[in-house]
């Protein structure tokens, strides 16, 4: 489980939840909502160096395809199989089992650029309405 | 173009309230979904779905001359036998599509066309215009009408509680009858490939027989269904979606629906043209499409061949049944084998795919 809590999160509605120098990356309950759905998703290969804000995942739900924006900078260090398998995981598990890749961070002051949750909150609320 | 102001149907608080995520469906206001599409397309598999279609529009043709009408106006051949329906096209000189359309006959000298929403308008002008000189009145009946769609296996035994006698109606009849003391009529059809019907009545009636459906419809798993669902289940089920699939540029043959045209029946507008391009050959057919391996298509996508492009989408979408992505566009050559392999190219990836089957799924219907 990554702790919605302890997450931090992009105005484009991924987390990332850092430790020891990697971060777990996924989309928001918020997002795997408003995407609904989800039927397929392309996760970026482990080794593949990655950039904060630039599309390095695709998601597809039965309507559309979104991307996924990097949270982070840095290096995939493990992807998660089992999403590719069975990509709904990320609308029924969005911050455990339908985590996306892990990242080894290269800078971690891109963090700092990240809302946390109750930043993140607020942010929902204003953008449905 | 002239800026619209976005319609609603009789039942837009019902679905708001029902919790659809309303959007903007060719200027109405309508729910592409409510629990989401995968779930609604199941249950309308499985059980039963009921979708609002006031959207579409329904022309009353009447007079002496209405039967000899709707037979010139459509390539299929529509019987002058009360209740009957069947789902035809109306053609243009050119053999193109005007529209796809179901016409019902209710009475020797009356008959309904259910039509679809974007081409209601465009349809009247040429009904109009190709009634000229004949004993025949229409009427433009569609603000007067809500319509709504019970689809699914189970669908029969719900509509047994209500309408008994519509039960027992084959595919494509119509029964009129009196819902909640209006004009209004039950038709044996759907666009999901399910067993079901079609509701047409009364804006104040349609929102009554909406909830009276929920309040019975729980035991046979009854749920509100949306725009989407609409989409993968006629997808699967190989139905045509007009100016997506066809238009008035594709004739019938191309669109592989060459059985829709009668040219034995006798004359109709765009008959010679249908004729002619049978004889001739046609140059690109609507076919099939699967992936075979992951991925969605979607409408535009290029399919190729040996590594060339030989077509494009116009429908295309995730099976929620097969799981597979699949897709219908016009590919040249026309004769493409079943499982030949192909390839769609998505986010600029080309992804291996086959000429498949369509329709993709059928059931006993």
């Amino acid at each position: 489980m990554f702790n919605p809590e302890k997450c931090k999160y992009s105005r484009t509605h991924e987390w990332a939840c850092a430790e020891n120098g990697v971060a777990a990356v996924g989309i928001s309950d918020y997002a795997q909502h408003e995407i609904s759905d989800i039927v397929f998703v392309e996760l970026p290969k482990v080794g593949a160096k990655i950039e904060q804000g630039k599309r390095c995942a695709v998601i597809e739900s039965v309507k559309a395809a979104s991307d996924f924006f990097a949270p982070v900078s840095g290096e995939v260090v493990e992807s998660n199989d089992a999403l590719v398998a069975e990509p709904a995981l990320a609308n029924q598990s969005p911050h455990e089992k339908g985590w996306f890749c892990k990242i080894k961070i290269s800078n971690p002051a891109e963090l700092d650029a990240l809302m946390d949750y109750a930043a993140y909150q607020k942010f929902c609320k204003e953008t449905k309405h | 173009m002239t800026t619209q102001t976005i319609r609603r149907t009789p039942l837009y608080d019902t679905m708001l309230k029902a919790g659809g995520r309303m959007v903007d469906f060719h200027g109405w206001e309508l729910p592409v979904q409510f629990a989401g599409i995968l779930q609604e397309h199941r249950a309308v598999r499985n059980d039963c779905g009921l979708f609002d279609v006031s959207h579409m529009g329904q022309v009353f043709v009447t007079g002496k001359d209405a039967h000899a009408f709707v037979q010139k106006v459509n390539a299929n051949d529509i019987k002058a036998e009360p209740g009957r329906g069947a789902y035809s096209h109306v053609l243009n000189e050119r053999g193109g599509l005007v529209d796809d359309v179901i016409p019902f006959c209710l009475s020797a000298e009356r008959f309904l066309i259910v039509v679809n929403s974007a081409t209601t308008d465009k349809d009247f002008a040429w009904f109009q215009k190709q009634a000229a000189g004949m004993d025949v009145k229409l009427e433009n009946a569609s603000d007067r009408f809500g319509m709504i769609a019970l689809q699914g296996p189970k669908a029969p035994q719900l509509m047994a509680e209500f309408w008994p006698d519509a039960v027992k109606l084959p595919r494509f009849w119509i029964m009129e009858t009196k819902i909640h003391g209006e004009q209004g009529f039950i038709c044996r059809t759907g666009y999901t490939g399910e067993d079901g019907c079609e509701i047409i009545a009364s804006p104040a009636a349609i929102v009554k027989v909406w909830n009276e459906l929920f309040e019975k419809g729980g035991k046979y798993g009854l749920v509100p269904c949306g725009l989407g669902s609409r989409d993968t289940l006629r997808l699967e089920a190989g139905y045509l979606l007009y100016g997506s699939d066809v238009d008035d540029d594709h004739n019938s043959y191309e669109a592989n629906y060459g059985w829709v045209v009668k040219p034995k029946k006798g004359e109709f507008i765009g008959k010679e043209a249908a004729v002619r391009a049978k004889a001739e050959g046609i140059k690109r057919k609507l076919t099939g499409v699967m992936l075979t391996q992951g991925g969605v298509p979607r409408p535009g996508c290029a399919i190729l061949r040996n590594g060339e492009k030989i077509g494009e989408l116009c429908s295309a979408t995730f099976s929620p049944l097969i799981g597979k992505g699949i897709g219908v566009g016009y590919m040249v050559p026309p004769d493409l084998k079943e499982g030949d392999a192909l390839e769609v190219e998505i986010h600029g990836k080309r992804i291996a795919a086959k000429v498949a089957k369509v329709p993709f799924y059928q059931n006993k219907v």
